[in-house]
């Protein structure tokens, strides 16, 4: 419908003696509080509404489907011209209103009208936030608001080519799908690291992302718009790294903020949006206002559903029924079709809440309900939302849940169907033929049937019929299947590697490689984890292992590292850290002696002390401070040592056929050899290693990770010794009789421990765990394996040996070090 | 005019599920998290355990892990989490527009 500006039933309210009620904005809460008054009395009072654009009343939230095409404009019209004729509203469009007179009790408009009221209701709601970057005015850069906006899109999609859509919301997710059906070439930009931040956990967001670049959408995260380019039109858009997207549409979609400027100039009380009542009642008694442009009791609100409750206070409030509005609890449904997100309420957690999380990797479902004080706070559902009605209705009527907790996650139909209360019953009611590992194609018949034949635990049925063994979402049934035919025979699994999955550690490094995972939401996506975010023990498990499994590729995560690996020196009981530079081999010389000397000076290191791996251990190091240590450092040539990670630490050494009179071979050689090509190389746990030149071993190499005793006839390569808390003498892998040979055989075996160790397992351990002749069976007697162990990791060390402390120098999280402000109480305006 | 908010930076500044530390003069350091769901904490920077540097723990969930020897804290509240005893002062800071707001009668207190 295209209605031409201008007003309808204009001049039969001249004579009208009723009070009269003037609206400002003719969007859905104002039109909508209109209609809400009408059904109270349709008599009252006399209506005028303004409106800024030529249309009438229209479902804002429908421009998405207009946009992709698959609604017409007049399939989104709520009221249409016969709707004001026939309620005796007079409809001013394409006027805004400008100015408000409170003391004359008059508005004006744009076309210079003025219209005298007894009750004015402001409905300005809101207007769409432009970032303020160079080119933001340049033609193709529009907002996504209003029917103008769809049609400049629809305008610019039909020339075809890329479009930038600034903001990962709601809106922009909307606007991109719309641009892309419509055939363009669309990029998201988002500033914040995770899609819809504001409404779903990172969890989700990361689904959605999949989703949406599976859709053929570029998303970029994390990416900060720096300048709008063009000179007569939009060309693209430079991000502040530098990159250049090209684009002949930009579309502005950060957020809105209400509309406030009219009530302002008004003398209204404002905040961050129009402050009102309880009835929607502003400073003024005579105003009042209503939807996105109001605050109320601190609150702003961006969605439809409060706007509802809001006119129906407003329209009591007029026929003096005082009812009172008390804030909405929101809840936001994607409309971006075939992607089903839901988010309701507070999912952020905090104080005393508790997370339910369900994943289901193959079905692409993520929910996520949170609950405090028996009662639901928040709820987050992803791939499938059919149950998000019934959570938050649960979350609005805030329902005590503790009867339905454990029934909860599985939706409404579960929770409260057909008695089947208890988790083990519903198991056991199932048919033998019903499938309970879907991946596998295992029945519960066959599932049963390997318990019978003697499976005891998790892993034995996995083991026997497969069932549990792929993507494991089917873990709790077979557990229940195991209760259920075992009762108290069932036995505990393998230790899970913490509270936040069901999986050990080997499982879990199995799947990564084995489903191709590459990052650390994925893996808590795909093996069900049931924490968002994970906790201090798996994150850096986790991160370790895709590391392990993607040299080069896989993007490392600082904030899954622990303190020391973050800050690359070692944490000390006071706070301060110690810096260890590597000394290859143990050896040293007068520029490193004197480098060292002068950051101890200048710093005021407190202490300095030879380690037991003969390097030199610089003590009291403030975090501030360390970036300007290893740039003195890194000026005498030196590097870090490594000695705060789970990493090769030190090569021992002792001085060998070059000064002893027993040493057999060039002991220190081999020690700096073996040092310059393993240093770098992250391990599961601190990895060091030794060189003898003799059988009286000096170097002690018989307890460390890997030692080597040099004989006459050539190398004796020791392996898993601990000189730690359990001192444990290394076992004797093999004899070699060259350098090189020496070389590869520990090239092999520490990549066999990188690869097949448990995160924090050192190698004394793990040998016991797997017994030597595991190791022997791989490294010596396998020569293919062997050769392709050493070539996957020189393979890995060509992207590790960066030394970490040159990255930080050159600027790389500078903001670890520095701090954010100062607090200077008696100079407050002096904070940063 | 000393206002009741005082602006300490911009979000963007905190890495997520990281933190930054503000110093404080004559008084304890102030360490201020971002969470991985983007809710900004502040406390002091200090474990109720050893006096560890909270600021340079794991943030994960709405905890931090000490880096000294693991204690959780609870960020909304400072409580020790589990079986561990001990309290850290939180701060109430809040973001506004993108700029990380704390409030500065509270870190008086809590840092005095």
């Amino acid at each position: 419908m295209n209605f031409q500006p201008g007003t309808i039933g204009e001049g039969a309210a001249a004579a009208d003696p009723r009070p009269h009620l003037v609206v400002v904005g003719n969007g859905m809460a104002g039109c909508r509080a209109v209609e809400e008054l009408l059904a109270r009395d349709p008599h009252r009072y006399r209506v005028t509404i303004f409106g800024a654009e030529s249309h009438v009343n229209y479902n804002r939230i429908m421009l998405s489907p207009v946009l992709a095409g698959e609604k017409t404009f007049d399939e989104i019209v709520i009221n249409d011209a016969a709707w004001y004729r026939d309620n005796q509203i007079e409809l001013v469009s394409s006027d805004p209103v400008i100015a408000i007179n409170r003391a004359g009790r008059t508005v004006t408009s744009r076309s210079g009208r003025t219209l005298g009221y007894d009750k004015l209701l402001i409905a300005t709601g809101s207007d769409p936030f432009i970032i303020p970057v160079p080119g933001k005015d340049l033609p193709g850069v529009i907002s996504f608001r209003d029917m103008n906006d769809v049609d400049a899109m629809l305008a610019a999609a039909g020339k075809g080519g890329d479009a930038v859509v600034i903001g990962g919301g709601l809106l922009g997710l909307e606007a991109a799908h719309g641009l892309t059906l419509r055939g363009m070439k669309v990029t998201v930009l988002h500033l914040m690291p995770t899609l819809m931040e504001r409404q779903l956990d990172e969890a989700a967001g990361w689904l959605l992302k999949s989703a949406l670049e599976a859709r053929g959408q570029t998303i970029l995260t994390g990416a900060d718009t720096a300048e709008i380019l063009g000179t007569d039109a939009v060309e693209g858009v430079r991000l502040k790294d530098g990159s250049v997207i090209p684009a002949s549409l930009v579309v502005m979609a950060v957020g809105i903020r209400p509309s406030t400027a009219l009530a302002r100039e008004a003398g209204l009380a404002v905040g961050r949006g129009i402050q009102v009542d309880d009835h929607m009642v502003t400073s003024d008694a005579d105003v009042l206002a209503v939807g996105e442009c109001v605050e109320h009791a601190g609150q702003v609100y961006g969605l439809v559903a409060p706007l509802w409750e809001m006119c129906r206070a407003l329209a009591d409030g007029l026929v003096e029924k005082h009812s009172g509005y008390t804030g909405s609890v929101t809840s936001t449904k994607l409309k971006v079709s075939g992607i089903d997100v839901f988010s309701a309420g507070d999912f952020s957690g905090g104080d005393g809440a508790e997370d339910i999380v369900l994943r289901d990797a193959s079905r692409g479902v993520y929910k996520r309900v949170v609950v405090k004080d028996d009662r639901i706070v928040g709820a987050v559902l992803y791939g499938d939302t059919g149950d998000g009605g019934w959570y938050f209705d649960l979350l609005k009527r805030q329902e005590d849940v503790s009867q339905l907790r454990d029934m909860l996650i599985f939706g409404q139909a579960f929770a409260q169907g057909g008695g089947a209360a208890d988790p083990k019953a519903a198991v056991a009611a199932l048919s033998d033929d019903a499938e309970i590992c879907g991946c596998n194609g295992v029945t519960k018949g066959q599932v049963v049937g390997c318990i019978e034949k003697g499976a005891c635990s998790l892993d034995a049925v996995r083991a026997g019929c497969k069932a549990s063994a792929s993507c494991g979402s089917c873990t709790g049934l077979v557990e229940n299947l195991l209760a259920v035919t075992l009762g108290d025979a069932v036995q505990a699994g393998p230790k899970t590697m913490c509270r936040c999955t069901s999986f050990g550690h080997d499982d879990i490094r199995r799947e990564i490689v084995a489903q191709g995972m590459r990052s650390i939401p994925e893996v808590m996506q795909m093996l069900h984890w049931s924490t968002p975010d994970g906790c201090s023990s798996c994150r850096p498990a986790l991160n370790y292992y895709l590391l392990c499994a993607l040299p080069g590729d896989y993007v490392d995560d600082q904030q899954s590292r622990f303190v020391n690996e973050r800050m690359h020196a070692n944490i000390q009981k006071d706070g301060t850290y110690s810096v260890v530079p590597r000394m290859w081999g143990g050896l040293t010389n007068p520029t490193e002696l004197r480098a060292i000397a002068d950051v101890v000076e200048k710093f005021n290191a407190p202490m300095v002390k030879v380690t037991g791996g003969q390097r030199l251990d610089i003590f009291g190091i403030r975090k501030e401070d360390l970036p300007a240590v290893w740039a003195d450092l890194n000026a005498a040539g030196m590097v870090s040592g490594h000695a705060y990670g789970k990493s090769l630490r030190t090569v021992k050494t002792c001085v060998g056929s070059e000064w002893c009179r027993f040493g057999t071979q060039d002991s220190t050689g081999l020690g700096v050899k073996l040092e310059r090509g393993f240093w770098g190389s992250w391990m599961p746990h601190k990895f060091k290693m030794a060189v003898s030149g003799c059988p009286r071993n000096c170097a002690e190499a018989t307890i460390k990770d890997f030692g080597v005793v040099c004989v006459d006839s050539g190398y004796e390569l020791h392996v898993g010794g601990n000189g730690g808390i359990h001192v444990r003498a290394t076992d004797l892998l093999v004899k070699v009789t060259t350098e090189t040979e020496a070389m590869h055989y520990a090239a092999a075996f520490v990549q066999l421990y990188r690869e097949e160790a448990r995160y924090l397992e050192r190698t004394a351990p793990w040998i016991e765990r797997v017994g030597l002749q595991h190791i022997k069976d791989r490294v010596v007697e396998d020569v293919e394996g062997r050769d392709a162990l050493a070539a996957r990791f020189w393979h890995s060390q060509t992207f590790s040996q960066e030394d970490p402390w040159a990255e930080r120098v050159a600027g790389a999280a500078r903001e670890q070090h520095a701090h954010m402000a100062a607090f200077k109480p008696l100079a407050v305006e002096e904070m940063a | 005019m000393i206002g009741e908010w005082l602006d300490i930076g911009w979000l963007g500044e905190i890495p997520v599920r990281g933190s930054r530390t503000v110093p404080v003069d004559g008084g304890e350091e102030i360490a201020v998290f971002r969470t991985g769901d983007d809710q900004v904490f502040a406390l002091v920077n200090r474990c109720p355990h050893k006096g560890g540097p909270l600021s340079q723990g794991i943030v994960h969930g709405h905890s931090v892990a000490c880096p000294l020897h693991n204690w959780n804290i609870a960020l909304a509240t400072g409580q020790a989490q589990g079986d561990d005893k001990g309290c850290t002062p939180v701060i109430p800071v809040k973001v506004s527009g993108g700029r990380v707001l704390i409030c500065r009668a509270g870190v008086l207190q809590a840092a005095a």
